[in-house]
């Protein structure tokens, strides 16, 4: 912001020599190498002349100083040419001193953790660092897609959209990688990011974004008053304009001011800082988006320390202060090298010590850019010339030494080393040339207004200033200072202080706030000037986006703002055109005869500043993309080198090799075969376990379930399917009755969360008149199904003998508490899903692993077999259970076969609407069994059904095979699939098309019930 | 967007699951005599499907499935997601039975 402007000289007023002979500065430190650091002033900034930093520029050894950034240093060193531009490959050179930057785009760091598009304005400077400059070939002085630059006349706005158009399909392959060659930015590592990310919330009372005077007056008067405050600074120090300009705060020299500041700040605990953060973006609830960068300012994180923190800060109240940025002139030749923003210059001189240029111009059109004139000259530049469109010394600099020009620039003669001189131009159309080896220009000033904008606020137009300042804030937030438009220094101040103190009451603090601190109550005073003709003139550096590309736009109708940017690209690049937003709508509004107010800004959003991907991400990345959850006996398994299975977030046992075996497809046969002549026993502790209790409980059951609960007998286990309301199959599972008023109730594992999110519906939303309470006992219990021919056999061996598990004291569907040796209490239950003879066991959860190791004891006479979900799948399969691949959300309880269960005695939900026309029509898809003819042949989950000798295609598709499996017991491949008409037409021959895999063979329509369809084996 | 649960107190959107409208109410298959509700279909289809697109205030059903599991009922502008209210749904967190029929 440009919060200080005075006409006094403030403090030590000696012109500053320039470091042309180090040598002869007795305070350069020896182990600078003489010759370097040619545009360093011998004294002042704010960098520390005893840390010389080294650093590469393009493999160019350098030297910079601790406290500079890697532009500043680059500046002291003399640099001009930075990059290439986007599109036409133009020498570019550094234009800013902050996030805004455009041109000064660098690749920093090498390997896995080069970093492409990185703001040398931003980034500190750390002994070692290297940096590259981008979007050259073979070297930035000397690149070959400069040629891009003498056919620019083609290259205009619209161009890729004209030029491409057609043929479409070349887009992605052709086109697109070939424009992005030419005209790109920084290429990323394309490797792992080494470092890590983390994420963090906080909580506070006022959180002030921006610690310029306004941003230090709010957090001083809301810390005195006893909020709590947090100080949010994007810069790794504070101060913001007050580091890059001259003046005094209640008598002091700033720098003196901001010292007392900072140390008031630091004596109050209530306050915390946070430097190098960046709040982005705004969300609902005083929610604030920011990014923390923790460690970019050194080469490699410290062990176990995040490159960048993400932050979710949630604020009661937020005071912004995010200042302004300075905005371009747009002239022809304004992008070159040398060509810098007015603030920009006045940042290198006086924070950073560096000297943009020996003799500088200065060109403007508002009374703040003739402070960088003092500027040079009070560091001993030269001014070569005022160029001040508005052809008048502001009042304050009547009594400045500088020689004023009416006019305006109207070229820029230079190339890759820099500004040699300019042209200016007066009303009358006389020109004279100026020699300057920099051009510093002011536009005037855009207040930061993206925060206040990113809830659909509109910014509104001032004339005053020239420039849109905020509309709406969102709820809670205030907008002080530059960033609200009052640019004196006296305002920032003001305005702080008293949003400070405002944001401290609402949230409770009853301290006292102080006085606030008095600054000069200088006036701004700008004509606007959006155009120079006569050349290319740049509105979006970063794009090459020109004046003439912005009326060529409106030429061709697109006049709407949010036209322009898409057509131009302008304000697409990664600067989101902090530089460029303004000129472009102030060139449309000129363009089509209206005024900017009714032009208007295309809509903001967040983030403001860009946000690598890995900070988004955190540590949520590779095997901690997602948590895991692991079964009780998921260790046991591993530790026998179980493969697993991702359900979820479920690691499950898939199957369990041993040693020998060629592939997984042998090792499940062994399983199946293992459990089918023998006892297995599988971990299925991820069903979903829901806890029903109450007096009402068998009649929510009823109520939930296609099928009825509430005559259910104690001691007993019912299989059960519930409907969505809309008619269709949600989830299925076995509910036991444990006694009157107590159920406990299963789901699949994938719907564990879902389900019990339904039922707690239901309980709370539909029925809350019923008394039953409901509890999650999914974690609570290891559960196995134990199944076999000998899992009687087994269970001996692990219950008290006293337990009856004989088929009269133990019944299929049976379900009651036993007594294991050793005395332990578990639940068992006779269900099966294999259709074997089988139980299910139930023990805490904690027994899980001591359960598997006890099942293995308990059954090792009898070659007991642990399975996986492989084997599991495939023996529901065989007996043609329907699973997840058949309850797929679009079908019926008639579709699985399963019709009859649907109560017509009571409401339940999805009763109604499962009545409709299409879901009860007789050519639905159902359930069947698919044997290939050929018993050779392997059958694909996916594949078609299509009548013999159709055509394959939309018209003759009648369904497709849902699961498909290798049956032991059969010897060949086997499927269930949803066809059409399918039970009535078991033992006809179809085809099972799947282009996929380019294959089509004969398959027969059977029953889904492949093995013992009688049940006998599982009742036995 | 936070949520100011009344069992838990202010939490985080990630938290909760939107569901939506709580306007609708859903009918019975049955009528008050046991009889079978003739038009049930299409009281179940308006039931289901049918949403107004209300701009504004709106009653809407949440649910804390990161907190205590309870349904709410929360009030919030559609065009500027403030929240006006948040309440329990009427069997949440009880501790006995509400009466037959409430509502929230
Ligand atoms: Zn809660």
């Amino acid at each position: 912001m440009s919060g200080t402007r005075t006409g006094r000289i403030s403090g030590d007023a000696a012109p500053l020599a320039f470091n042309d002979n180090p040598a002869a500065d007795a305070r350069q430190p020896r182990s600078v190498p003489a010759g370097t650091q040619s545009h360093r002033l011998s004294s002042g900034g704010q960098i520390d002349r005893k840390q010389p930093l080294g650093f590469t520029f393009d493999g160019k050894k350098m030297v910079g100083f601790a406290g500079d950034t890697l532009a500043s240093a680059l500046v002291a060193n003399g640099v001009k040419l930075v990059g290439r531009s986007f599109k036409y490959h133009r020498p570019r050179g550094i234009l800013t001193a902050g996030a805004e930057e455009p041109n000064a785009l660098v690749e920093l760091r090498s390997g896995a953790r080069r970093e492409p598009n990185t703001r040398a304005t931003t980034a500190e400077l750390y002994d070692g660092l290297a940096a590259q400059s981008q979007n050259r070939w073979p070297s930035l002085r000397h690149d070959v897609m400069a040629v891009n630059s003498l056919f620019s006349p083609i290259f205009v706005a619209g161009f890729y959209y004209k030029t491409f158009m057609w043929p479409a399909k070349l887009w992605e392959k052709l086109y697109e990688p070939a424009i992005r060659r030419a005209a790109g930015l920084g290429k990323a590592s394309g490797e792992a990011d080494p470092d890590h990310y983390e994420k963090a919330w906080a909580h506070c009372d006022v959180l002030v974004v921006g610690s310029g005077p306004a941003g230090l007056a709010a957090a001083l008067a809301a810390g005195r008053a006893g909020a709590r405050v947090i100080l949010a600074e994007e810069d790794n120090r504070l101060g913001g304009r007050l580091l890059s300009e001259n003046g005094e705060i209640d008598g002091k020299p700033l720098a003196e001011w901001l010292a007392g500041a900072q140390r008031e700040i630091a004596a109050l605990a209530n306050i915390r800082v946070m430097t190098r953060t960046a709040v982005f973006g705004v969300y609902d609830g005083g929610t604030y988006g920011a990014l923390e960068r923790v460690n970019d300012h050194i080469a490699v994180p410290p062990a176990h320390q995040p490159r960048q923190r993400l932050w979710r800060i949630v604020a009661r109240r937020a005071v912004v202060a995010a200042g302004a940025i300075e905005r371009p002139l747009v002239f022809p030749g304004n992008d070159r090298p040398g060509v810098m923003m007015a603030s920009a210059v006045r940042s290198y001189i006086n924070r950073f010590a560096a000297m943009p240029g020996r003799r500088v111009a200065l060109f403007t059109n508002n009374d703040d850019g003739w402070r960088t004139a003092e500027a040079v000259q009070r560091a001993g530049g030269t001014v070569a010339a005022v160029i001040d469109s508005r052809g008048v010394v502001p009042e304050g600099c009547r009594g400045l030494n500088l020689r004023l020009l009416g006019g305006v620039v109207s070229e820029v003669n230079g190339g890759v080393d820099g500004v040699r001189s300019i042209v200016v131009r007066d009303a009358g159309g006389r020109t004279q040339q100026i020699e300057a080896d920099c051009l510093a220009m002011s536009g005037g000033w855009n207040p930061n207004v993206a925060l206040s904008s990113f809830h659909r606020g509109r910014p509104v137009w001032r004339d005053d200033i020239a420039a849109f300042a905020p509309g709406q804030c969102p709820p809670g937030m205030v907008m002080v200072g530059a960033a609200g438009g009052d640019f004196s220094l006296a305002a920032c101040l003001r305005e702080g202080h008293a949003a400070g103190v405002d944001a401290a009451k609402d949230s409770g603090a009853k301290g006292k706030a102080g006085a606030a601190a008095q600054g000069e109550d200088e006036g701004f005073a700008i004509k606007p000037l959006w155009h120079v003709e006569g050349g290319k003139a740049f509105v979006d550096f970063q794009h090459d986006v020109t004046a003439s590309d912005v009326k060529l736009a409106q030429r061709e109708g697109f006049e709407s703002v949010e036209h322009l940017k898409r057509y131009t690209t302008l304000g697409m690049a990664t600067d989101q055109g902090k530089l460029s937003n303004v000129n472009g709508l102030a060139l449309m509004a000129e363009a089509t005869g209206r005024n900017i107010a009714d032009t208007g800004t295309t809509i903001y959003r967040p983030p403001y500043a860009p946000v690598a991907i890995g900070a988004l991400a955190g540590h949520h990345r590779d095997e901690n993309f997602h948590a895991w959850r692991l079964t009780p006996s998921h260790h046991w398994a591993a530790a026998r080198g179980a493969m697993f299975v991702d359900t979820g977030l479920w690691k499950r046992a898939q199957w369990y090799p041993i040693a020998g075996e060629k592939d997984w497809l042998e090792s499940v046969t062994r399983e199946v075969l293992a459990v089918r002549n023998g006892v297995g026993f599988c971990d299925v502790s991820t069903l979903g376990k829901v806890d029903v209790r109450g007096p009402d409980a068998g009649t929510f059951l009823d109520r939930l379930y296609i099928n009825t609960f509430s005559s259910l007998a104690v001691g007993k286990a019912r299989y059960g399917l519930m409907l969505r309301e809309d008619g269709l199959v949600y989830d299925d599972g076995t509910t036991s009755r444990l006694a009157e008023d107590h159920y406990f109730l299963t789901t699949t594992t994938a719907k564990a969360g879902p389900a019990m999110q339904h039922l707690e519906y239901c309980r709370q939303v539909l029925w809350p008149e019923l008394d039953v309470q409901l509890t999650s006992v999914t974690d609570q219990w290891a559960q196995f199904s134990i199944a076999g021919p000998n899992t009687r056999d087994l269970l001996k061996n692990l219950c008290d003998p006293a337990e009856d598990l004989s088929n009269e004291g133990f019944p299929f569907m049976g379900v009651r508490e036993v007594s294991l040796r050793g005395g332990m209490r578990a639940r068992l239950y006779r269900i099966s899903f294999s259709g074997e003879m089988a139980f299910e066991i139930g023990v805490p959860a904690r027994y899980g692993e001591a359960m598997a190791e006890n099942l293995m004891r308990a059954g090792a006479e009898f070659g007991v077999t642990p399975y996986g979900t492989e084997a599991l799948g495939v023996m529901r399969i065989e007996k043609g259970h329907v699973a997840g691949p058949e309850l797929s959300g679009t079908t019926t309880a008639d579709d699985l076969g399963l019709g009859k269960m649907m109560s017509k005695k009571k409401d339940y939900i999805g009763r109604a609407m499962a009545g409709r026309e299409a879901l009860v029509a007789p050519d639905r898809q159902v359930v069947v069994g698919i044997k290939p003819v050929n018993k050779a042949n392997r059958l694909r989950s996916g594949a078609h059904v299509i009548p013999r000798g159709a055509a394959p295609g939309p018209d003759t598709d009648q369904g497709y095979l849902t699961s498909v499996c290798y049956s032991p017991m059969l010897g060949h491949w086997i499927a269930l699939a949803l066809v059409e008409r399918g039970r009535e037409r078991h033992g006809e021959i179809v085809r099972a098309y799947d282009p996929l895999r380019g294959e089509d063979m004969e398959v027969e329509i059977t029953s889904p019930v492949f093995y013992d369809p009688e049940g006998g084996r599982q009742r036995g | 967007m936070r949520i100011a649960c009344p069992f838990c107190g202010e939490r985080e959107l990630g938290e909760f699951t939107y569901l939506g409208d709580a306007a609708p109410k859903r009918p019975s298959a049955f009528a008050a005599d046991g009889a079978e509700q003739p038009d049930a279909q299409d009281l179940f289809f308006d039931y289901v499907y049918l949403r107004d697109n209300i701009a504004g205030d709106m009653d809407e059903r949440w649910y804390h499935g990161g907190g205590c599991r309870s349904w709410l009922t929360v009030t919030r502008n559609t065009t500027t997601h403030e929240i006006k209210a948040v309440g329990a749904a009427p069997g949440a967190g009880a501790q006995k039975p509400a009466k037959a029929g409430a509502t929230s």
